[in-house]
């Protein structure tokens, strides 16, 4: 027999849930709300009532070039960053399935990035590929400015996906091992009583039956990477934008407005914009790849 | 073609041995059958032929040629799966010819081969089909096809019919035995079902707690089994066992003295477990002999099966006449001294007598493999 206790109040309920409905109305929708009004309005600089000026906030957006860059940046350094991310945790993934010797050790490895927040991510960093000294310094050795992320835009966008990349391949990597887990060993055994090699066998049996979990990832990962808390903060804590606004993403380029340009009205049409975008992105996903996916 | 020699092989994970010490020989084209309880080492012997488990000791050669270090796919065996292990993902067509695929054979020499294939499977109407949207048997014969396409050396079979319903199951095994004929590859298959083991075998191997019990003809298993173990393992019901000692040429059973041949008269005062096969046993037509209790009768229409009590231990006697029993009433058998089998109680070893002990080519009743 089930037990369950049942309140006979109708308060009571509505106390329990209280302090959940709070965080949510205080924290989500009354920003959204926020972020309705002031995408629609102007503020004047010098105080007084907003001014609604109905679409013109968009309208000087879109006629923004800089704008424009920043769209550009955030779709390389979210497919880059995705795209490397998901194929990086997928190889890590089949190596730790395969149960070699020491698997245990690294599977702890793989995942240890994931619990390391990213500006502190993007601080460690700084040093690691630092032009002046250590590990990349070397490159500098061979080549003067083969690599200046302070110098170059295309250097610092790479330095930036990397971080995101190394960061957020712990996060797949967790996911895919647990797909490659689920696939039956029996599976793995018969196609290597048919003659394919670890590498044929990843290729044609394991990645087929991960394609679920690679579209779900495909999807989250590409989410992150434009509007994700840590793309900012590893922008934030790296290049700041630079060099030339050459890693200057989306959600780095809306804070930098909204909070050091003061421009709530602008940094408002620009996330909504960004909403719009993530929509399509999702639903390009939904209606080109996951056809292809099989789910069990 | 391919005998398979193993060669003292052992297995352990970790500190625990589970193969202790495996010595065989699976001559060219022979329908090798391994029966075991679960836990015995049956699969782990299979799966180390096919290379999917390490050899911790020892040596196993296909065809001369000693394959401990060697990947699966240079060893030349097929394995059809328990679960059979379909790619979910393929078609039945991609099923079957997926060793080619991989071996790089051309498109249409492969389209030719599976379609082959398939109609010697029966599958030539499904090859556009998922696993998915096959019945159970239909999935067992593209696990079959799949490996019959690369005309393997040696087939593995790991208890390939134990998921199929007892009717499927029954005309599952005369399509392996006819496919091992057509093929003439070295087969080994591992069960622990004894009357498929009995039934497809060439040879037998009876395995127990890491360790062959018994190598040889099914019939010949059957009629001397090596130990208490293989006796109570094949025959179906199971053959009767009990303690007793041989005191003046004869042994006690059931308050009553059975005389042995005089052969046995050497093994006089030693502790022996005794046994017979239920189809063996017969009713006494005087009311003396072995005395028992009866407990029950199943009838099976062809014949019956009397269980009974005999000094406490159970006792089964398949009988071919209609016998009208009432539980708890006293029951006579007569058991003949040429069918008992004797073996040492403290190691449960057969003991051979010489002269008339079991003969091997005595008529087998229907019920031992029904």
């Amino acid at each position: 027999m089930e037990k369950r206790s049942v309140f006979k109040s109708t308060w009571l309920p509505i106390v329990f849930a209280l302090p959940q409905l709070t965080l949510i109305l205080l924290f989500f929708y009354w920003p959204v709300a926020a972020v309705m009004n002031w995408a629609f309005t102007l503020e004047p600089p010098f105080g007084g009532a907003a001014e609604f000026v109905g679409l013109d906030n968009f309208r000087e957006v879109f006629h923004d070039p800089f704008y424009w860059n920043s769209v550009l940046v955030s779709i390389i350094f979210a497919v880059c960053g995705a795209l490397s991310a998901i194929f990086i945790g997928l190889v890590l993934a089949l190596a730790v399935d395969r149960q070699l010797p020491g698997s245990g050790f690294f599977r702890f490895l793989y995942i240890l990035p994931f619990a390391v927040a990213g500006p502190a991510g993007g601080i460690a960093f700084r040093f690691i590929l630092s032009p002046e000294r250590g590990l990349a310094a070397i490159l500098n050795s061979i080549e003067p400015d083969l690599w200046n992320p302070a110098k170059y835009g295309s250097h610092a966008l790479a330095f930036v996906i990397m971080i995101f990349i190394w960061k957020w391949a712990g996060y797949t990597f967790i996911f895919l091992l647990a797909g490659l887990q689920s696939v039956p060993r029996a599976l793995i055994e018969a196609a290597a009583m048919d003659g394919s090699g670890p590498i044929r066998r990843a290729i044609d049996i394991q990645v087929p039956l991960l394609a679920p979990t690679l579209f779900f990832l495909l999807v989250t990962m590409m989410t992150e990477g434009f509007v994700g808390s840590d793309t900012f903060g590893m922008v934030h804590a790296t290049t700041a934008g630079g060099p030339n606004r050459a890693t200057e993403v989306m959600v780095y380029r809306i804070v930098d407005e909204a909070f050091h340009g003061l421009n709530y009205s602008g940094a408002s049409a620009q996330s909504i914009v960004l909403i719009g975008l993530i929509m399509v992105f999702t639903f390009i996903q939904f209606r080109f790849i996951e056809r292809r996916v099989h789910y069990k | 073609m391919a005998q398979i020699d193993i060669r003292s092989v052992r297995k352990s994970y970790g500190k625990t041995q589970t193969l202790h010490g495996v010595d065989l020989i699976f001559p060219t084209g022979e329908f090798v059958v391994i029966l075991g309880p679960s836990g015995c080492g049956k699969s782990t012997l299979l799966r180390m032929i096919a290379g999917l488990e390490e050899i911790t000791a020892g040596e196993i050669a296909i065809g001369g040629t000693v394959v401990n270090r060697l990947e699966p796919r240079e060893r030349g065996c097929a394995m059809v799966f328990q679960n059979y292990a379909l790619y979910p993902h393929m078609s039945v067509a991609d099923n079957i010819g997926y060793a080619l695929k991989v071996a790089g054979v051309p498109k249409a020499e492969r389209r030719r081969r599976i379609e082959e294939t398939a109609s010697i499977v029966g599958l030539s109407d499904y090859l556009e089909r998922k696993p998915a949207a096959l019945s159970g048997g239909q999935r067992q014969r593209v696990a079959m096809g799949r490996a019959m396409i690369r005309e393997p050396k040696v087939f593995l079979f790991d208890e390939p019919l134990s998921n199929l319903d007892a009717k499927l199951r029954v005309s599952m095994r005369a399509e392996i035995r006819k496919l091992h004929q057509r093929l003439n590859a070295t087969s080994v298959f591992v069960t622990h079902d004894q009357v498929e083991a009995m039934t497809l075998a060439d040879r037998l191997v009876v395995m127990n707690k890491g360790q062959v019990e018994q190598v040889g003809q099914p019939l010949d298993i059957y009629h001397r089994p090596a130990s208490t173990f293989v006796a109570s393992f094949i025959g179906s019901p199971a053959m009767n066992l009990m303690d007793s000692r041989i005191e003046g040429g004869t042994v006690r059973i059931g308050g009553h003295a059975v005389r042995l041949s005089p052969a046995a008269a050497s093994l006089e005062g030693r502790e022996i477990t005794v046994g017979i096969r239920p189809e063996q046993v017969r009713l006494s037509s005087n009311g003396t002999g072995v005395m028992a209790v009866a407990d029950f009768v199943e009838e099976l229409g062809s014949g019956r099966i009397v269980h009974a009590a005999m000094e406490g231990q159970a006792f089964a006697a398949a009988i071919g006449e209609e016998v009208r029993v009432q539980p708890g009433q006293p029951i006579a058998f007569e058991l003949p001294a040429e069918h008992l089998h004797l073996f040492d109680r403290e190691s449960g070893r057969r003991i051979e007598v010489e002269g008339p002990a079991a003969s091997p080519v005595a008529a087998v009743p229907a019920l031992a493999l029904s």
